[in-house]
C-alpha cells in the first residue's frame, strides 16, 4: 500500500529520508490524501472513536499498572490505595473502568453500522473478519481486566467463566485447572490475568493496524452501498473526515467523561466494591453489561456445553457472516426487507442484554430462549434466504448522483450550508 | 407471485419482532413478582453531595466521625481511612493539630524496635483508623457470630449506598410486625435483606453529645454519620465534581468550535 510514492518533498532531508523509509509517504497518502466517499454519515465516526478509545484505555492502564499490586491479599487495597493516595489516580481509574464500557459502546455501534450497510460483503471479508477477532479479543481483555480488582464480581466472575470450560469433554477439568494455575480460582489465576490483561491490549492494537489497513486496500464502503466510481465521489481524508472524526470524538468525550466525573460507579456492580471472599457467593453473579447478551445466549440453553457452544457460536456466526449473506446490494436502504430485519434484529439483541441482567428462572429463561433462537435464525436462515426473495430498490449510479439527488430540490446553496443534517 | 413471498417475509418479519417484544415484556412482568416481599422502597433522602454541584459540608462531616467514633467504631473497622485524610481538602476540614490530636487518642502496635520487640505507641497522622477487633474472627466472637462489615467503602459497596444506610438506621422497629418470628439475638428492620439483622438499633436520641446545636436525634445522627461514610468511601468527591465542571466547559466551547471548523471546511462540499 505504500511505497510508490509520487509526491516530490521539497525538503532535502526529508527526501533523503522518505527514498530510504517511505513513512511520510505512508501517512500522506494514507491519512492525508487517502480518497474517502464523499457521503459518509455520522455513523462512520465510530471507527475513529473506537481507535480513541483503545488509546485511552492503553495510556491509563499503562499508568494503573505502575501502582497495582496483583495479588489476592493486596489487589482490592492497591486499588483503593490508587483511588485514595495517587495523584489523580481516582481519575484515572474511573477514566479505564468507564472507559471498557465506552469503548464497547463504540464498538458495537461500529459493528452495527457495518450490518446495516453491508460493509461485510466482497470485497471487505477479511476487513470485517478482523473485527470480529478484535470484539473477541476485547472481550477477553475486559474479562480479566474486570478479575484485577479482586472484589467480589470479580472473583465469581472469573469463577464461573473459567468453569465454562470443564464443560469440554474429557479434557474440561482439565483444561480449568491449568487455565487457575491451580484448584481453585486464586493468586496464580491473579497473576495470569493481569499479565495477560497487559498483553492482549497490544495484540488488538496490532489487528486494528491490519483492520485499518484492510480497510485501506478496498477503501471505505458509503451509505448508498455502491462503490466509487471516479474522483468526484471522494474527498481526501484531511481536512474533511479528520475534522468530521474530531468533531465526533469531542461529543462522545462529553457522554464518555459525563459518566467519569458524574457517575463513575453508575455501570459497575456494587459488590465489586466487596474484597473477594471465596466462602460467600453473592446472590446473582452478573457480568458488566456489555457481555450480558452472551451471558443470555450461554443461560438459555439447558446443557452446560451446550450454552457454552451457543455462546461462542453467536461470535462465530459473525465470521461467516459474508458468505450467509447472499443479496448483492450491500446498503439496507435499498433493501426494504433487510431494513426491517436488521432492527428486529437490533430489538433482540436488546431484549437479550435485558435478560443477561435478570436471574436464570421463569419467564426469562423462556424469553431468553425465544430470543436466542431468533438471533441464530436472522443469521443462518433469514438472511440467506432474504438475498433470494428481496427485490431491492433501484441504485444510484453513483455516489456523486445520489449526492445530487437528496442535496437537490433546487436549493443546492442550503445543502452545502447545513452539510450534516441527517444521522 | 414474487410480491406474496414479499408479503409473507414482511409479515414474518413483524410477526417475529412483535412476538420477540411480548416474551421480552412477559418476562419482565414475571419477574418482580418473586422478588416481592423482600424489597422495600428506601428513603430518599436530599444529600449535600448529590447533584453535580454537590460538596461535603465539613461541619457535617465532623458530626459524622463523632457519631462514627462514638458509636459504630465499636465493632466497625475503616481501615482504608487514614487519620491525615481528615485534614486533607474536601473532607471533614480538620486542621493538622486537631488530626495530630485525634490520633494520638489511639494506641499503634509498631515495631519490631532494635531489641526486636513489637511496641506501643500514640497513633500519628500517617496512621489508619485503628480497628475495634484484631481480627474477623475476634470480631466475629464478640458479635454473636455475625461480621460488622468494614466502613471504609461500605456506602459504594451497596446499591443506593447512602439512602440504604440511612434506611437501615432508621429502619428498626422495637416489636416486628403481627406474625413475624425473629431468630434469637436478632431486630427487625425494614430495609435488611430478609428483615433480620444482627445489630442492636445503635442509634438513639441525645446517645452522641453535640457541641454545635444540632437536633440530637436519630436522624440527624444518621444523616452526618452516611455523609462522613460517603466521604470516605469516595473521598475525592468534590475533587471529582469541579474538575468534571471545568472538562464539560472545556469540552461543549471545543465541540462548538469543531462543529462550526467542520461546516467551514465542508462548505463547498456536496454530500
Amino acid at each position: 500500500m505504500a511505497g510508490h510514492s509520487t509526491y516530490h518533498f521539497k525538503n532535502p532531508v526529508v527526501r533523503w529520508f522518505d527514498s530510504r523509509l517511505p513513512l511520510i509517504s505512508l501517512v500522506r497518502e494514507q491519512l492525508h490524501e487517502f480518497p474517502t466517499p464523499k457521503n459518509l454519515n455520522y455513523w462512520w465516526t465510530f471507527g475513529g472513536i473506537a481507535a480513541i478509545c483503545l488509546v485511552v484505555q492503553l495510556v491509563s492502564g499503562i499508568v494503573l499498572a505502575m501502582h497495582y499490586t496483583p495479588h489476592v491479599d493486596m489487589a482490592f487495597n492497591s486499588v483503593e490505595h490508587i483511588m485514595r493516595d495517587v495523584n489523580y489516580g481516582w481519575f484515572l481509574r474511573y477514566l479505564h473502568a468507564n472507559g471498557a464500557s465506552f469503548f464497547f459502546i463504540a464498538v458495537y455501534i461500529h459493528i452495527f453500522r457495518g450490518l446495516y450497510y453491508g460493509s461485510y460483503k466482497a470485497p471487505r471479508e477479511i476487513l470485517w473478519m478482523l473485527g470480529v477477532l478484535i470484539l473477541l479479543a476485547m472481550m477477553a481483555t475486559a474479562f480479566m481486566g474486570y478479575v484485577l480488582p479482586w472484589g467480589q464480581m470479580s472473583f465469581w466472575g472469573a469463577t464461573v467463566i473459567t468453569n465454562l470450560f470443564s464443560a469440554i469433554p474429557i479434557v474440561g477439568p482439565t483444561i480449568v485447572e491449568w487455565l487457575w494455575g491451580g484448584f481453585a480460582v486464586g493468586n496464580p489465576t491473579l497473576n495470569r490475568f493481569f499479565s495477560l490483561h497487559y498483553l492482549l491490549p497490544f495484540v488488538i492494537f496490532a489487528i486494528v493496524v491490519l483492520h485499518v489497513w484492510a480497510l485501506h486496500v478496498p477503501g471505505n464502503n458509503n451509505p448508498t452501498g455502491v462503490e466509487v466510481k471516479t474522483g468526484k465521489d471522494t474527498l481526501p481524508f484531511h481536512p474533511y473526515y479528520t475534522i468530521k472524526d474530531l468533531f465526533a470524538i469531542v461529543v462522545f468525550m462529553l457522554f464518555f467523561l459525563g459518566f467519569v466525573f458524574y457517575a463513575p460507579n453508575m455501570l459497575g456492580h456494587p459488590d465489586n466494591y466487596i474484597p473477594a471472599n471465596p466462602m460467600v457467593t453473592p446472590a446473582h453473579i452478573v457480568p458488566e453489561w456489555y457481555f450480558l447478551p452472551f451471558y443470555a445466549i450461554l443461560r438459555a440453553i439447558p446443557d452446560k456445553l451446550g450454552g457454552v457452544l451457543a455462546m461462542f457460536a453467536s461470535i462465530g456466526v459473525l465470521f461467516i457472516l459474508p458468505w450467509l449473506d447472499t443479496s448483492k446490494v450491500r446498503s439496507a436502504t435499498f433493501r426494504p426487507l433487510y431494513k426491517q430485519f436488521f432492527w428486529v434484529l437490533v430489538l433482540v439483541c436488546v431484549g437479550l442484554t435485558y435478560l443477561g441482567g435478570k436471574p436464570a428462572e421463569g419467564g426469562y429463561v423462556i424469553a431468553a430462549r425465544i430470543l436466542t433462537g431468533y438471533y441464530f435464525l436472522h443469521f443462518l436462515v433469514i438472511l440467506p434466504l432474504l438475498g433470494l426473495f428481496e427485490t431491492p430498490k433501484p441504485l444510484p449510479a453513483s455516489i456523486s448522483e445520489s449526492v445530487l439527488k437528496k442535496g437537490g430540490g433546487g436549493k443546492p446553496a442550503e445543502a452545502a450550508a447545513a452539510p450534516e443534517s441527517r444521522g | 407471485m414474487k410480491s406474496r413471498a414479499l408479503n409473507t417475509i414482511r409479515g414474518l418479519a413483524a410477526g417475529l419482532a412483535a412476538s420477540a417484544i411480548a416474551a421480552v415484556l412477559a418476562a419482565g412482568f414475571a419477574g418482580p413478582a418473586q422478588a416481592s416481599g423482600e424489597a422495600v422502597a428506601l428513603p430518599s433522602e436530599s444529600w449535600t453531595f448529590d447533584g453535580p454541584f454537590g460538596k461535603f459540608d465539613p461541619a457535617q462531616l465532623q458530626r459524622g466521625y463523632q457519631v462514627y467514633k462514638e458509636v459504630c467504631a465499636n465493632c466497625h473497622s475503616m481501615k482504608l481511612v487514614k487519620f491525615r485524610n481528615l485534614a486533607e481538602p474536601g473532607g471533614p476540614g480538620f486542621t493538622e493539630e486537631q488530626v495530630k490530636v485525634l490520633a494520638a487518642e489511639y494506641q499503634v502496635t509498631d515495631g519490631p524496635n532494635e531489641d526486636g520487640d513489637m511496641f506501643e505507641r500514640d497513633g500519628k497522622p500517617f496512621d489508619s483508623f485503628v480497628s475495634p477487633f484484631a481480627n474477623d474472627n475476634a470480631a466475629r466472637a464478640s458479635n454473636n457470630g455475625a461480621l460488622p462489615p468494614d466502613f471504609s467503602v461500605l456506602v459504594k459497596a451497596r446499591p443506593n449506598g447512602a439512602n440504604y444506610i440511612y434506611g437501615l438506621l432508621t429502619g428498626y422497629h422495637e416489636e416486628p410486625p403481627h406474625g413475624v418470628e425473629l431468630r434469637e439475638g436478632m431486630y427487625y428492620n425494614d430495609y435488611f435483606a430478609g428483615h433480620q439483622i444482627a445489630m442492636a438499633p445503635p442509634l438513639s436520641e441525645e446517645a452522641v453529645d453535640y457541641t454545635d446545636g444540632s437536633p440530637m436525634t436519630v436522624e440527624q445522627y444518621a444523616r452526618d454519620v452516611v455523609s462522613f461514610m460517603t466521604w470516605a468511601a469516595e473521598p475525592k468527591l468534590v475533587e471529582r465534581k469541579r474538575m468534571g465542571l471545568q472538562v464539560t466547559i472545556f469540552l461543549i466551547v471545543f465541540a462548538g468550535l469543531m462543529y462550526f471548523t467542520k461546516k467551514q471546511v465542508w462548505r463547498n462540499v456536496e454530500h
